[in-house]
């Protein structure tokens, strides 16, 4: 087991945010996370990467509680793109990358030729070699994403947890941002937004709404028009894509079935 | 050009004195030259030169360089482009001890270390409540830490102000305004040694922490997911700056606007990674404070300005330059 999460329950003041979610990720998975906005989706991603403390329950990584782990440990197998990445100050892509490095130096040491390598190595793969120079505030929503996830590669962390990595971004990016994602032959567990990019990368899907886990499986088993009705409150439409074999989902408004149905 | 620097601010003054003899002076005192060259010089100007300006003028770089760097290592801190070094307390806590010193003649048994004594005393204590206040739950928050930092800075302002306005003494009252406007005509051979090391602990740690300095400038939740304590690393911060800039107050009172402005200077130059914003900080305060001290003797020579005066005179439209350009963002960023 990779990353598991046991009856986690968190809740903000009064306001009951996760109610007992549990949830596992086995080595090599690609592991999707769908549900509509304030679902908990993020909350439940910030309480497995330890930005939020769970109320109840714990977090295993690798098979030990998280909270008996040192940090530097955690960030050598976990590595981490928010949802957001403010970048204050401005810094270059290298500068970015290079911060990755982090959790595999002791404290008083300096870059050594090992690291430049890994830096280059993860720019390659991330496909933003020719922007390693340029500012980090310059780039757009895309290369941006992709520069956090090259800083997550060079950690060298087995396991890769993704807030909505294709936010904001348009359908050519997201869909380069996902490739790269599933190229990278790590252990995956993402936030998604769009059900047909889920349907399309993910082995296995989690759904959540109200923090609870609804259902799990594969795209085919979980992406039903039952299902998209009761969690998502939207009509919809399901067919196998003849080409990949995946779930291939077609939204229908309240108003195109009205006049469909006369 | 910090050498040049350097040479021009021992040259100039209410007594002239050639480069040459300078350096020959300088050199004259160093261990291994020091028979080699002759002394064609007065005994005045070797005086002048080696007990007055040149510890002045290493003052005048440990100061600038420290304030500096304290200044970069508080912006990465707070994640606020507009805190400077004084932002936890320190100048303010300094000159409540500075004015008790000089206006009531507190600390009298320690003689003339009296007044840094007690400034350093009093910057120390103004950080602890801060440190204190800013404190939920343990940990520490960086808005309340600046928050609170503004609260105690205003009590203490009125504390001075209440014993300048209590005061009789026209010459008390103006000795602590020259204080709060920073000197460094307190600078003896005899005064460098405290600083000097408190500097080079300080910026040698700050230095080789430089990847957590730029981890943290990426806010809370990168740092914790690159596998950085954070609340350890800021509490650490906090000591180390709070321990230079106390030390740096109580030699030279509190001089503004070189903590605030090097900093955004030299990002301007190099980039926001502190690998090269720390080395670059130390080097541009300290030539920035020499330079400054030398026109602070001269401009209204044979009296001395607060160097205060002039570091924000020089500092303000230069500041004022950079924020009209486009390309530096002042860590505002892209968010």
């Amino acid at each position: 087991m990779t990353i598991e999460a046991k009856a986690v329950s968190y809740r903000i003041v009064d306001k009951q945010i996760l109610h007992d979610i549990s949830l596992n990720v086995q080595s090599q998975e690609f592991v999707g996370l769908i549900g509509p906005n304030g679902s908990g989706k993020s909350t439940l991603l910030k309480n497995m990467y330890r930005l939020l403390q769970p109320e109840h329950g714990q977090i295993i990584l690798y098979d030990e509680d998280i909270r008996q782990q040192k940090d530097k440990a955690i960030a050598k197998k976990m590595a981490v793109v928010g949802q957001e990445s403010p970048v204050l100050f401005d810094f270059s892509v290298r500068d970015i990358v290079a911060m990755g490095r982090a959790p595999h130096k002791k404290m008083f040491a300096l870059d050594d030729k090992d690291d430049v390598i890994i830096i280059d190595q993860a720019l390659q793969q991330a496909g933003i070699s020719h922007l390693a120079n340029r500012d980090f505030s310059s780039l757009s929503g895309g290369e941006k994403k992709r520069a956090i996830i090259a800083r997550a590669l060079t950690q060298q962390a087995k396991l890769l947890i993704l807030d909505e990595p294709t936010n904001h971004l348009d359908i050519k990016h997201q869909l380069q941002v996902m490739d790269l994602i599933s190229s990278l032959k790590l252990t995956v567990l993402v936030a998604l937004h769009d059900l047909n990019i889920a349907a399309t990368y993910c082995d296995r899907i989690y759904v959540i709404k109200d923090g609870r886990v609804v259902t799990s499986g594969t795209p085919v088993e979980v992406l039903t028009p039952q299902l998209l009705r009761k969690v998502f409150d939207v009509h919809a439409e399901v067919t196998l894509h003849p080409l990949t074999q995946r779930p291939s989902i077609t939204y229908l408004s309240e108003k195109q079935i009205k006049e469909h149905l006369q | 050009m910090l050498f040049i620097a350097m040479t021009f601010a021992i040259i100039v003054g209410s007594v002239a004195i050639t480069p040459s003899i300078v350096w020959r002076v300088i050199f004259s005192h160093m261990p291994f030259f020091g028979n080699v060259i002759e002394a064609d010089w007065t005994k005045a100007q070797e005086i002048i030169i080696w007990e007055l300006r040149v510890p002045r003028t290493i003052l005048a770089m440990i100061v600038g360089a420290g304030l500096a760097i304290s200044g970069a290592a508080i912006q990465a801190l707070v994640r606020n482009s507009i805190a400077d070094p004084y932002i936890l307390g320190v100048s303010s806590g300094a000159s409540v001890g500075a004015t008790a010193v000089i206006l009531f003649g507190a600390f009298s048994f320690l003689g003339i270390y009296a007044l840094s004594f007690a400034s350093f005393l009093g910057a120390l204590l103004a950080v602890i409540v801060v440190f204190m206040l800013a404190k939920v739950h343990g940990r520490i928050s960086v808005i309340r830490l600046l928050l609170a930092g503004i609260a105690i800075s205003l009590v203490l302002s009125a504390i001075t102000n209440f014993m300048l306005l209590m005061s009789k003494q026209e010459g008390g009252i103006k000795a602590v305004m020259y204080w709060m406007l920073g000197s460094l005509g307190g600078a003896k051979w005899s005064v460098l040694p405290i600083p000097l090391i408190t500097f080079i602990i300080v910026f040698t740690f700050l230095y080789l922490q430089y990847r957590n300095l730029n981890v943290l400038l990426m806010g809370e939740e990168a740092a914790i997911t690159l596998g950085m304590n954070v609340d350890r690393f800021r509490k650490i911060l906090i000591l180390a700056v709070s321990l230079l800039t106390g030390v740096i107050v109580a030699v030279s009172g509190a001089i503004g606007f070189v903590g605030l402005i090097i900093p955004h200077i030299v990002r301007l130059l190099v980039g926001s990674n502190y690998k090269h914003v720390l080395p670059i900080s130390a080097l541009v305060g300290a030539i920035f404070l020499v330079i400054a001290d030398a026109v602070a003797r001269t401009i209204i020579a044979p009296e001395e300005m607060p160097i205060g005066i002039i570091t924000a005179l020089c500092g303000s439209p230069f500041f004022i330059w950079m924020l009209r350009r486009n390309s530096y963002s002042f860590g505002e960023g892209d968010t």
